[in-house]
């Protein structure tokens, strides 16, 4: 018992540290403390990322099997810290300024990111429902956080209906599953899918969990909340959206096909392929018609996801790894962008048209430089970072015998660099228009500058050694 | 006798009652939390039927997970729903529109 609350440290620290939080805003100072509360959440974050980090390098499980710590769920666990504390630096100032700063909101990423950490280290049907509720019921909330606004709102209760159906797909999923196999822990039902042949039971089961999960990582076709969602909310919440709870549902996604499932490859390998090739495809498409950057930045996602699947679908251990070095860097490049995007400001209001970026590189050079760096990395344009990302998938689906996987995923990447090339092209050589304000906030130039520099300088650095990291942990998941 | 067929056969139809209400309904998003709430109780049958077929107890125990989130997840849609509500001023489903898509 006593060891197994040691494993559990980390969510143990940060859920108490988010009902202290709550109990003390609401007796003191309530919304006034929200910005200092912004702060202090983000360090216990970054401090319990270290802790994760350096901590022990073992495998451990507690609770008869329910909660596995391995090596893939602290290198999971450790993006996610970073970059929910990260989106809540971002976050501090932009809210703050428009008066939509709730001591709510940083108590509700926490709580979000305590069920994404327990997502990733589920062992079991059950706490795999309890991560992922306590994640989306979370982030229905910030979702509509702004709600004096119909968009916010609007997006929150889309979000919640499609979440909610996404929920009970993964759980009529899990009972078929249980069913058939005769148990919800994942080391039970590996033992009960061996052999050739998945019993018709299991099988529906596992098809209906992909779909649930499909619907958390956005992959099409259960992507359809995504363009709203990302537009409606508070863009920080967008910023949010795009990051942290997207590592936490591909981690997951890896860790029920491989742990679960892993007895079965034949079967999910090819549902995989699909929503990955369709993924790609939409999301370059659909986000060329889009003027508003948030929309745009949703199609995007979509694509990405697609990618990320597509190292997923190989069924490898090289395929995880590709898959988390894939988010990581994916997670860096939104970091960047997003900053960029809570800076465009026309006096003093956000704006998100694509068109008022027109020309932005003769009046402010070094944004529309580091701008420019970032979108060539989202496009996979080489001597950037996004390029290496992408020539991991698709080398992982190469050696894992999908090579027409990875010719598609060429072709909708050449489709998909369309639109980051068009932003580009408008910073550069747009009509002149109304200039944007010039940053007023350092912390978000100086995410942005940081976001761009990593993109050049982590090829040159050997990607920091991130990629060594990923292989250990997906050594650690797929045996 | 009533077997675990039967069992199966009337969650899934409430299951799949769950889900066209979900899509078809143009009414009303109350209709929409109605059927939720249906598709998560088609699953607790689900849950229930497998572990007394199993003997099994784990089954149940997630039925209680499954029913104690159902209610959070309600008291959460409800919430946002007064919230649109107040700025709509219709729960329409038709009318939940402002964004294409």
């Amino acid at each position: 018992m006593q060891a197994d609350l040691a494993i559990l440290l980390p969510e143990i620290l940060l859920s108490a540290f988010a009902l202290v939080a709550l109990l003390g805003a609401v007796y003191t100072g309530k919304d006034k403390l929200a910005s200092a509360l912004v702060w202090v959440t983000s360090i216990v974050m970054l401090v319990l990322a270290a802790m994760i980090g350096l901590g022990d390098a073992t495998t451990q499980v507690a609770f008869d099997g329910t909660f596995v710590n391995d090596g893939f769920a602290r290198f999971a666990k450790v993006v996610i810290m970073v970059a929910a504390a990260v989106v809540l630096i971002m976050s501090q100032e932009y809210m703050q300024r428009r008066g939509i700063l709730r001591f709510e909101y940083p108590i509700l990423v926490c709580l979000a990111s305590v069920g994404m950490m327990v997502m990733v280290s589920a062992g079991d049907l059950i706490s795999l429902y309890m991560g992922l509720e306590l994640q989306s019921l979370s982030l229905y909330v910030v979702a509509s956080l702004r709600r004096d606004s119909v968009k916010s709102t609007e997006a929150g209760m889309k979000y919640f209906v499609l979440g909610a159906l996404s929920s009970g797909l993964l759980l009529y999923g899990a009972s078929l599953t249980y069913g058939f196999s005769g148990t919800t822990s994942f080391s039970g039902i590996i033992q009960a899918v061996q052999g050739e042949h998945l019993s018709l039971g299991v099988l529906f089961g596992l098809v209906f969990i992909v779909s649930g999960l499909a619907f958390k990582v956005s992959a099409v076709p259960f992507h359809m909340w995504t363009p709203d969602v990302y537009e409606g909310s508070p863009t920080p919440v967008t910023a949010f959206f795009a990051t942290a709870p997207k590592m936490a549902a591909m981690g997951l996604f890896a860790r029920v096909m491989h742990d679960a499932f892993g007895g079965a490859v034949g079967d999910w390998q090819q549902v995989i392929a699909f929503l990955a090739v369709l993924s790609m495809f939409l999301g370059s498409i659909a986000a060329i018609g889009q003027s508003n950057i948030k929309r745009l930045m949703a199609y995007s996602s979509i694509a990405h996801m697609g990618y990320a699947l597509m190292g997923l679908a190989s069924g490898t251990a090289l395929g995880v790894e590709s898959m988390l070095v894939y988010m990581a860097i994916y997670v860096t490049m939104n970091v960047g962008t997003f900053a960029f995007i809570l800076s465009m400001e026309r006096n003093g209001q956000p704006v998100t048209d694509i068109l008022s970026l027109s020309s932005l590189s003769k009046y402010a050079p070094g944004r529309a430089f580091a701008l420019l760096v970032l979108m060539f990395s989202l496009a996979g344009v080489p001597p950037m970072l996004g390029f290496f990302g992408k020539l991991y998938v698709l080398r992982a689906a190469y050696e894992g015998g999908l090579a027409w996987l990875a010719v598609a995923g060429v072709v909708a990447s050449v489709i998909g660099a369309f639109y980051y090339i068009r932003i580009v092209y408008y910073m550069y050589f747009g009509e002149e228009t109304e200039e944007l304000d010039t940053p007023r906030n350092p912390v978000l130039s100086g995410l942005l500058v940081a976001s761009a520099v990593i993109m050049i300088a982590a090829v040159v650095l050997n990607l920091f050694g991130i990629d060594g990291a990923a292989a250990s942990a997906a050594a650690s998941l797929v045996n | 006798m009533i077997g675990l067929e039967h069992y199966l056969v009337v969650a899934a139809t409430l299951f799949v009652i769950g889900i066209f209400g979900l899509f078809l309904n143009r009414k009303n998003v109350i209709i929409l939390l109605m059927s939720i709430e249906l598709m998560l109780l088609a699953v607790n049958i689900n849950m229930v039927a497998f572990s007394s077929h199993l003997g099994d107890l784990v089954g149940q125990v997630f039925t209680l997970f499954i029913l104690t989130v159902a209610a959070a997840e309600a008291a959460i849609g409800l919430a946002i729903l007064v919230c649109f509500f107040r700025n709509r001023g219709t729960i329409a489903v038709e009318d939940v529109n402002v964004m294409k898509g």
